[in-house]
């Protein structure tokens, strides 16, 4: 499929600002929803719309059920051995807190060492702060080298017996590159760590295999991968979901309550108190079913190739142009571009850009260590999707060039 | 010196100059101009206490009073943003804390700016005002 046809699924794309066609650039913050997805959460709402788990009623059955298929679904999209090592939250910012508290009660104590990659979004950063405050833990950052990567060997050393867990994002939501998380377990786990894999990115650009990967944990957010905001996934190991305490305490997560004492619900419903957004976890079915669609199709997969490819070298023409995130070895870039332009603030661009209907991100992207990495106050982040056209980084090329002019 | 315009007849010369642009590029344009023509601002200036807080891009205000009158320079990382307080100052410059104070600041929205600017930069514009107004009541 031709993504001029593909994004005929996404109304959205249809509209226009200031007069002008929407250019959504701005994926990586949140991606736009197909008809599928909207047709469910609306149906649901006007249909179906009971508390799930609940109830013996027919609508309560309707939707447990979609709730419930979404589950299977993840399942299957991530290759997990059990829907019991799926839990729903509210999103990946929801989804490290969960794991970090949970897994902090029990495993982390004074003095043990939690790493952080120094490319991590806060939600990937602050959690873990916060974990090393109560527990008197030690928090160590694991850096990138000039191109944004990893740097494997410090790992090898950084990473000690004291280290419970690291942290780390399978791609930047500023560099977007793929980062070799295989490798990053792989050395973790032979000195006795576990690792948490951020896939609010990467699960967008890469087919992700958990049990392949082998991860101790794995989050992402449903909004950035088609499906609505306030959906969110965490993809924990079985027995170590098991061995972990609750994270928050309520409804549907218990076995029995009594003042004396209460008892847990099994996995995944321990870790799912309160009344969760049914609704809206439902449409990750169809979001990842597209998802899935966007994998297999090549002619999609081409056209998004060529689109990179054209933007990551007509950018690279620019002069004082300055990209993060560069091509390295093995690791693939996805659609993603973050620069700064001399004498140019990014601000003033994205507010040309926005004048123009181009949707961009301007700012510290939630990474501001990262920034200090590279000795920024802020980036311009254009981040693509397969339903991003040719023409619109044609038109997005001419406009920047516009834009500079005018602001030089 | 020139005798200063009175505050009314400044802010109605700005309302006017605006209303020549019909097309939001021109409107830029201008204020990108503004922004370039600032005095300059120097650098051991550019302190936490003159920062304006609640911008997305780094402004910073700074003042002297003379003669009772309260006289302002500024600069921001960003050109627009520069721009803005570029127009605000040409305004506000030279008044008395009491004539700032009496001021609504509606030429903003007269001028189309408000509504113009992205959420978080309107929420600058207010912080800039509100830095001006504070500095105002400071010094009545
Ligand atoms: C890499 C990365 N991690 C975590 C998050 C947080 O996701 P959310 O805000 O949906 O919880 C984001 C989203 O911006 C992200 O890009």
């Amino acid at each position: 499929m031709k993504p001029e046809e593909f994004r005929k699924q996404f109304p959205i794309l249809e509209r226009k600002v200031y007069g002008k066609n929407l250019v959504y650039f701005d994926n990586a913050a949140t991606a736009q929803r197909p008809q599928s997805v909207l047709g469910l959460w609306n149906e649901l709402a006007v249909n179906s719309n009971a508390n799930i788990h609940r109830a013996v009623h027919r609508l309560a059955d309707e939707a447990t059920e979609a709730y419930e298929e979404a589950r299977s679904c993840v399942r299957e999209f991530i290759n997990a051995s059990s829907r019991e090592e799926i839990v729903f939250t509210s999103g990946a910012t929801a989804s490290v807190n969960l794991a970090a508290y949970s897994f902090g009660e029990k495993y982390v104590h004074e003095g043990d060492e939690i790493i952080v990659s120094e490319c991590e979004h806060h939600s990937n950063i602050i959690p873990w702060q916060l974990l090393c405050e109560r527990k008197h833990a030690v928090l160590k950052v694991l850096p990138v080298d000039n191109d944004g990567y990893p740097d494997l060997k410090t790992l090898d050393t950084l990473c000690t017996p004291a280290t419970k867990l690291v942290a780390v994002t399978h791609a930047s939501n500023v560099l977007g590159i793929l980062n070799p998380v295989r490798k990053i377990i792989r050395i973790c786990h032979e000195k006795g760590a576990k690792v948490l894999v951020d896939g609010a990115q990467g699960i967008v650009h890469s087919k992700v295999d958990v049990r392949d990967l082998d991860c101790d944990f794995y989050v992402f957010s449903g909004h950035k991968i088609y499906a609505v905001p306030g959906t969110g996934v965490l993809y924990g190991k079985k027995e170590l979901l098991d061995s972990m305490p609750p994270f928050m305490g309520g409804g549907e997560m218990v076995g029995t309550v009594k003042f004396s004492g209460t008892t847990f619900a099994p996995l995944p419903l321990k870790f799912e108190a309160g009344t969760q957004n049914f609704t809206g976890i439902a449409t990750l079915k169809p979001a990842l079913e597209l998802a899935g669609q966007v994998f297999q199709d090549e002619e999609l997969t081409a056209c998004s190739e060529a689109v990179k490819s054209y933007l990551g070298e007509e950018l690279k023409k620019t002069e004082g142009l300055r990209l993060f995130g560069n091509e390295h070895r093995s690791c693939d870039k996805f659609p993603l571009f973050s620069f700064v332009i001399d004498g140019v603030h990014h601000e003033d661009l994205a507010l040309i850009l926005d004048k123009m209907g181009i949707a961009v991100r301007s700012g510290q992207m939630c990474a501001e260590p990262l920034m200090d990495r590279f000795g920024v106050s802020g980036v311009l982040r254009v981040s693509l999707a397969p339903y991003n056209t040719m023409q619109e980084a044609e038109y997005f090329m001419s406009s920047l060039r516009k834009a500079i002019d005018m602001l030089r | 010196m020139e005798q200063l315009k009175s505050l009314q007849v400044v802010e109605n010369e700005v309302i006017e100059d605006f209303s020549m642009f019909d097309d939001w590029l021109d409107k830029y344009e201008y204020i990108i101009e503004l922004g370039k023509s600032l005095d300059n601002y120097p650098e051991e200036l550019k302190t936490d206490d003159r920062l304006v807080k609640g911008c997305q891009s780094r402004v910073w205000i700074d003042f002297k009073v003379e003669d009772g009158k309260i006289w302002f320079n500024a600069d921001s990382d960003a050109i627009i943003t520069k721009g803005i307080i570029s127009l605000l100052i040409k305004i506000y410059s030279g008044r008395t804390p009491e004539e700032i104070l009496s001021s609504d600041f509606s030429v903003v929205e007269k001028i189309g700016l408000k509504e113009n600017l992205s959420p978080t930069r309107a929420n600058g514009l207010v912080s800039m005002i509100g830095m001006i107004r504070e500095i105002a009541a400071k010094n009545c």
